[in-house]
């Protein structure tokens, strides 16, 4: 144990500190995300990616800043920037899951064509996974898509479709194989959503917002050259995309600046004169709630560790989605509670950073339980934990083998 | 950066825990467990192992070790239900007279504790936060009180004494007015002590300069060696449910390939895995990180005694009726969790202190 940071690593951060102090005022607001970048994000996009703050790691020769591979600095980047309030700056599918997954598993070409524009923010992708009828059983799915003279023909139906009405591209889970069991008949293409035959209906949600589409395909033509690994390997490559997008939804940085904001509004708010920090009932829920921030900000220390060893995190790594996202639900809770019917007046304006206090907790609120059910479900994520990490066996299988064909 | 083991600290843990599976199997937890609360084998193993001078600095017999190497063994023996004292003797009261005794009482006292030849259990009259500790009233070489429910009494040596003020003092367990009646507790492996203090003659560690933040150091680190108990205890109840459900075999199938079961198993490590980083960051905080000690030592206690409840709960459930009856001895573990939870403050009690100790409200 050792958690001072090295003489490198305390550089990175008063550099990063200096730089917070200079451009501050250039930085959008943070949260967001729900609509195209605008020209102030893009900027500050820009300068994040000049100073290697954004894509640190990625090689230059893809648009990134090309430092080495260290987690650390990567994890000190993002604690910076939330500490101080300011935006880490895109937050995207593009970005998170499919910028990985190219530098893990595109070609050459996919790399140099795509990544550069993505982390710019010129381009933005949906991502075309999940289906009316294959949710949880995502490799279920049967949008199909044919080899017809050197093009993938689409059809097909997704839902859940994030950002898709903004998107310039989606990257597509279909069924290419449908003569091999279900998971090795999956293909993974890339496709631009201009694309004659893509239909995309916004899907209004709980919260009011239409952040979700459903994307309809009919005889959508797909260059063939626009697949990310062969034919029949999507589901490996969909399964690289998952990796990272869990990760993502388990960030404790986002846990502890929610932990603070809740403690300041228990300190301005009373009730019958009596601030919410100084009643005990109240002040134990936000401590118990600290405690588990605490816990998984630690957490995530030792899994960055377990990443700089080289080492295999197992079953510590696969919780952390289940824990992160439900944690985020708690956050949530206790914060509408604090603000009780005052926080009711509900003012949604279709993109979080443009919302009033009030309605942003109560859209988390709710959004939190989209983000527990998206990227496989809470129960979906126990039984991976419980079956890969603890190495208790499956459900048994129908007796028949199920091909899910066109 | 590094927030794990060394490869020193991995080797030690394996150490520890090795002797622990050779030297307590069940049939020896069990009788132990119908003993009188103390074995001197025992005892005399962890010494060898070095577990007693973790705490004492280099210069007086010790290893110089910090809290999170004593964490790590606190961790192996909950995972054990070793039936031994260790928060006491072993790293509270080096560190009170590493904190409150003078020059002499530390050359005296810490080599003497290093070399196991005395156990010291630490006894709180105020301060831990426990219902009905008792009371204490040090003046000079007499010391007067009634302390409930001290933690290590079996077996000890010596106490230390606290009051409610951080004021300590040092008395033999057999000296003059020292009454000290061991009661078996709802852990079976380790009892409790009522002690009775009637005029007795003690040594004051009085060398501190602020007293109560001395004596809350002391408090902290034991609050962290039961929190990294619980811990231990709970990681074994765990890997006991995955195996037994591994077994079980009802409608045909392993009872672990129902999901209800798969989910449950889920659920424990998913509190648990967090909850050995928040100890793990809370015991090395005590060494490296003097701002957040508290305020983290608090978090850790509260925190493991509430993930502690649910998964020693749920275990128990995984093993069906058997988790109910005494055959699988699975219940040691149960109620030293539950003995864990109580003793040096509840997690309401530590909650308020970690409030405290960030200024949220009045200390």
């Amino acid at each position: 144990m050792q958690l001072d940071y090295s003489e490198k690593h305390r550089a990175l951060q008063s550099e990063i500190r200096a730089f917070i102090a200079a451009h501050r005022d250039k930085s959008p607001k943070p949260g967001g995300g729900r609509r195209r970048p605008d020209r102030r994000m893009l900027e500050w996009q820009a300068l994040l990616l000049e100073h290697g703050y954004f894509g640190r790691t990625i090689p230059k020769k893809y648009g990134g800043y090309g430092a080495p591979p260290d987690v650390l600095e990567t994890a000190i980047i993002a604690e910076e920037f939330s500490r101080a309030g300011v935006s880490p700056g895109i937050m995207n599918q593009g970005i998170s899951m499919l910028v990985p997954t190219l530098l893990e598993v595109g070609t050459e070409e996919q790399r140099e064509r795509w990544i550069g524009p993505t982390i710019r923010g010129e381009v933005i992708w949906c991502q075309g996974y999940s289906e009316p009828g294959s949710g949880s059983d995502l490799a279920s799915l049967r949008t199909r898509a044919e080899l017809v003279d050197g093009h993938f023909v689409v059809n097909g139906q997704k839902i859940w479709t994030s950002s898709a009405h903004f998107s310039d591209m989606m990257f597509l889970l279909c069924r290419t194989e449908p003569d091999k069991p279900k998971h090795e008949g999956i293909s993974y293409l890339l496709l631009s959503m201009q694309t004659p035959g893509i239909e995309v209906r916004p899907l209004r949600t709980m919260t009011e917002q239409a952040t979700f589409n459903e994307v309809f395909f009919t005889d959508v033509r797909v260059p063939a050259d626009q697949i990310v690994m062969g034919r029949g390997q999507g589901w490996h490559v969909a399964n690289v995309t998952l990796k990272f997008e869990r990760l993502l939804l388990g960030d404790s940085n986002k846990l502890m600046q929610r932990l603070h904001r809740i403690r300041e509004m228990m300190e301005r708010t009373d009730i019958d004169g009596v601030r919410l920090i100084d009643r005990p009932e109240w002040r134990d829920r936000l401590l118990r709630l600290q405690g588990e921030v605490m816990a998984s900000k630690y957490h995530g220390l030792r899994l960055l560790t377990d990443t700089a060893r080289g080492e295999d995190s197992g079953v510590r790594r696969m919780i952390v989605k289940y824990f992160g996202t439900l944690l985020a639900h708690r956050l949530s809770s206790l914060a509408v509670d604090v603000m009780g019917a005052n926080g009711l007046i509900y003012e949604p304006s279709g993109e979080s950073a443009d919302d009033d206090d009030a309605t942003t907790w109560w859209v988390d609120y709710m959004y939190d339980i989209g983000l527990i059910i998206g990227g496989g479900s809470s129960n979906i994520q126990k039984n991976i934990i419980a079956e890969r990490g603890l190495g208790m066996p499956r459900e048994p299988k129908p007796a028949q083998p199920t091909r899910v064909g066109a | 950066m590094e927030f794990g083991l060394s490869e020193e600290q991995r080797l030690f843990d394996e150490a520890v825990r090795g002797f622990l599976a050779d030297r307590v199997p069940m049939e020896e937890r069990r009788r132990l467990a119908e003993g009188e609360g103390f074995d001197a084998g025992l005892w005399d193993g962890l010494v060898e192992l070095g577990l007693t001078g973790m705490l004492v600095p280099e210069r007086f017999g010790g290893s110089g070790l910090g809290v999170f190497d004593a964490a790590l063994a606190a961790e192996a023996l909950g995972a054990a239900a070793a039936p031994v004292p260790f928060a006491g003797p072993a790293v509270m009261a080096p560190l009170a007279i590493l904190a409150a005794g003078d020059a002499g009482q530390q050359a005296r006292w810490l080599p003497r504790i290093a070399s196991g030849e005395v156990r010291v259990a630490v006894a709180f009259a105020g301060l831990s936060g426990t219902a009905g500790a008792g009371t204490v009233r040090i003046a000079d070489a007499s010391i007067d009180g009634e302390l409930r429910g001290v933690m290590d009494a079996a077996g000890a040596t010596h106490l230390i004494v606290m009051a409610g003020d951080g004021g300590m003092a040092l008395v033999a367990a057999d000296a003059a007015g020292v009454a000290v009646e061991v009661r078996r507790s709802l852990d079976r492996t380790r009892a409790l002590g009522h002690v009775t203090l009637t005029g007795a003659a003690g040594e004051p560690l009085a060398a501190a300069n602020d007293p109560l933040a001395a004596a809350r150091r002391v408090l902290d680190a034991g609050r962290i060696m039961l929190a990294a108990d619980t811990l231990g205890a709970c990681q074994h109840m765990v890997d006991e449910a995955v195996a037994y459900a591994l077994q079980r075999v009802q409608f045909g199938r392993v009872i672990a390939s129902f999901q209800g079961v798969k989910h449950t198993c889920a659920d424990m490590v998913t509190m648990l895995e967090p909850a050995r980083s928040l100890v793990w960051y809370a015991a090395y905080a005590q060494d490296a990180v003097p701002d957040e000690a508290r305020m983290a030592a608090c978090h850790a206690k509260a925190h493991l005694g509430e993930v502690g409840r649910d998964v020693s709960r749920h275990a128990t459930e995984v093993h069906g009726g058997m988790g109910f009856t005494d055959l699988l001895g699975l219940h040691y573990w149960f109620k030293r969790v539950a003995f864990d939870r109580q003793l040096l403050g509840s997690p309401e009690r530590c909650r308020e202190e970690a409030a405290a100790a960030q200024g949220w409200i009045a200390a």
